[in-house]
């Protein structure tokens, strides 16, 4: 099964890439048809490049040049390797749910004793089961982005969660992607969390890998719809092995007074790419979304956000940040659409980026796009380096210059770190940015 | 007996500019130095010099520490040997707490004489004595570091660093600028509690007024870059009745 399933160049071998893999892959009749439509309109378009305005930062075809095939099933040694890399990022008191090489592990996993109104199944059980009402959510996100496209033809496994009306949990749940550094291979994923109203869930997706992972591949993406007075809290860390890629895609919908505190932070990888769709179909709701990039050596991470306001008095605030060392390169694309009827939208959008290295990159493209003329809507951008003079202050103090660094970087991501709400979330973000900071040196 | 501090011929340039032509000092331990002399005669670029700050360029002469060769160590080593420069204006630095600045900054210098990290309480409870003495609320210890401090409150926390740190000689750099009397009273005494016979004290300053409370035993006058006079405290009265012109015509 050593395909590549795309090639730059030629698009060779792309149409028997889906038959090659068709065993490893859940869902006939109906299922079998989205995937093949979703695996020709990836065919269609092969890897995004340059030429494309959204991935004009993010060239796949250069950076990634060829989707790898699926990564076998894990035996029991992957399972194990996977084991220890988990602990390092296990949270207390949350509920896991481990995917390794793409692939639900049960015995990584806590699926017992639920919570009162939650339901948990794996994509592939809900595939292979006949819910078609279920199937057409999951194959909803929009085939005209490649990365996506591929992933729902490919998709192997995930998790469906779903939280009852009126439930509030209060375990987190967790999603561990983990990487068992087999052979270099891909992992395609999808999770879908649907939040009933008046409930309330947190959320934490964490990508990791065993020791010796080598150059993988993650290509993973989340479904989210929080339903009416309804609260979601959303972490997500990217700490994948420094040769790995990770492409994921979010597409969240909200009712109405709904709250999504969402943020990301990407400190591994070699090259990744989130891009999220945020959609307020119902009136009065609100998100904060932020990020933080963490980046050194030749490391790319590109955030993408599109947020839709279409229904009136909704809230958004984005506040991003980036940290950018030795050749690193930092990608920050911000949409906010205010569709006609979305009187009383306020909108706002923040990045700034901190450069460490003259050959750092940042790029920073925010667009505001406003057919309402009630709104309240606004952006701004910095890019800078270290303040010499709090440097030398706490130098004078008897900090190493890498001491002092380290506790401005840790400030100036702190602004991001600072808006989630959850202690226990917050303390693992700021243990992740610590361990990057410490693997700096 | 080695001197703490010792100055030699110090020559220093910024760009192209000759600061500093030649300035020598020696300061000795209990020793409290004033140096005086107007705008632009070097007294802040010789406080930077000997804290490390970068931009400066030394084209001569050396500066002594206990006899070892304080512009051959970066600043944080500078600081860890046990020399403190209380800034003119000391910076805000917002998102860093100012709890965790302290520890950190403490316990950097400690590590760096291997001495053993200070624990959690013991900082603690070495911090509130220290704060309580200078009237430092704790609500501004967990404030950014100087971020909404008022004039008087960035100087006490300077002296707060100095008794935390302990050095053996601090700089002060123009202590009393921006401060009204009452923040100037609190400011020296402060200074004067760490007077001590193992510790010296640079004190640079435009105006005679602060060495009504902080008692030096020496005097300097410096004026384009070299010390023009040297004397006893009541050089600083002699100063404040006839200025500084006489000086500048002398250099």
């Amino acid at each position: 099964m050593n395909v590549v399933v795309a090639k730059t160049e030629t698009g060779r071998a792309m149409s028997d890439a889906l038959a090659i893999a068709r065993d490893r892959l859940a869902g006939t009749g109906k299922v079998a048809d989205y995937r093949r439509q979703a695996f020709d309109a990836y065919a269609r378009e092969g890897l995004p490049h340059r030429r494309i305005e959204d991935w004009k930062y993010t060239d796949l075809r250069a950076l990634m040049r060829e989707v790898l095939p699926l990564a076998p099933a894990p035996d029991a040694p992957a399972l194990t390797r996977a084991g220890s890399a988990l602990k390092l990022h296990a949270i207390a008191g949350a509920r896991r749910l481990v995917l390794v090489d793409g692939v639900f592990a049960p015995k990584l996993s806590e699926l017992g004793d639920p919570e009162k109104g939650l339901g948990i199944r794996t994509l592939r059980e809900v595939l292979e089961a006949g819910d078609a009402g279920l199937h057409t959510q999951l194959f909803a996100p929009d085939n005209s982005n490649p990365m996506v496209a591929l992933n729902s033809a490919m998709m192997t496994d995930g998790m469906v969660i779903d939280v009852a009306d009126g439930a509030v949990l209060t375990e987190p749940l967790h999603i561990v992607h983990i990487a068992s550094g087999g052979t270099p291979a891909a992992m395609v994923t999808r999770s879908m969390l649907r939040l009933g109203k008046d409930s309330g869930a947190t959320l934490v997706e964490s990508y990791i890998a065993a020791d010796g992972a080598k150059a993988y591949q993650a290509h993973d993406s989340l479904i989210v719809s929080i339903g009416n007075h309804a609260r979601l809290d959303h972490v997500r860390l990217v700490e994948d092995g420094r040769d790995a890629f990770n492409i994921s895609s979010a597409v969240v919908t909200l009712g109405a007074h709904a709250h999504f505190n969402t943020f990301g932070m990407t400190s591994g990888a070699n090259v990744s790419r989130y891009q999220a769709t945020i959609a307020f179909a119902g009136e009065g709701s609100r998100v904060e979304t932020n990020g933080v990039n963490l980046l050194n050596g030749r490391q790319h991470a590109d955030t993408t956000l599109f947020l839709d306001h279409a229904v009136p008095r909704c809230d958004s605030r984005e506040v991003f940040r980036a940290v950018v060392d030795d050749r690193g390169h930092s990608v920050f694309q911000g949409r906010i659409i205010v569709r006609p009827k979305a009187q009383k939208t306020d909108a706002k959008m923040m990045t700034r980026a901190l450069l460490l290295s003259d050959d750092a990159e940042a790029d920073n493209k925010p667009e505001l796009e406003i057919f309402a003329d009630d709104v309240t809507c606004g952006h701004g951008a910095t890019t800078g380096a270290l303040d010499e003079s709090l440097l030398f202050y706490l130098r004078a103090r008897g900090l190493s210059e890498k001491e002092a660094q380290a506790l401005l970087i840790q400030a100036f991501v702190g602004e991001a770190i600072e808006s989630i709400a959850n202690d226990t979330l917050r303390e693992l973000a700021i243990s992740a940015a610590q361990r990057w900071l410490e693997a700096r040196g | 007996m080695t001197a703490l501090l010792e100055v030699k011929d110090l020559k220093v340039r910024v760009e192209d500019n000759e600061i500093l032509h030649g300035l020598s000092l020696t300061v000795n331990p209990g020793e409290i130095h004033a140096i005086m002399g107007p705008n632009g005669s070097g007294k802040s670029t010789l406080s930077h010099v000997i804290a490390g700050k970068p931009g400066y360029e030394v084209t001569g002469g050396e500066i002594l520490f206990r006899g070892e060769d304080l512009l051959e160590m970066s600043p944080d080593e500078r600081a860890a040997k046990g020399v403190f420069l209380a800034f003119q204006y000391p910076v805000e630095i917002p998102g860093v707490a100012t709890m965790n600045f302290l520890r950190t900054a403490l316990n950097a210098q400690r590590k760096a004489r291997g001495e053993s990290e200070f624990s959690t309480p013991d900082f603690l409870k070495k911090v509130r004595e220290v704060a309580a003495r200078l009237n430092i609320p704790q609500e501004m210890l967990r404030r950014g570091v100087n971020v909404g401090f008022s004039g008087g409150e960035k100087k006490r926390n300077e002296i707060l660093q100095m008794a935390l740190f302990e050095p053996a000689v601090c700089i002060l750099d123009e202590m009393d600028s921006g401060l009204d009397i009452d923040a100037l009273r609190v400011a020296a005494d402060g200074v004067n509690a760490l007077r001590s016979p193992e510790r010296a004290m640079v004190v640079i300053t435009h105006y005679q007024r602060l060495l009504n409370y902080i008692v030096p035993d020496f005097v300097h006058v410096m004026s384009k870059g070299r010390v023009v006079k040297s004397g006893g405290k009541e050089l600083a009265l002699e100063l404040e009745a006839s200025g500084y012109a006489q000086f500048e015509d002398a250099a």
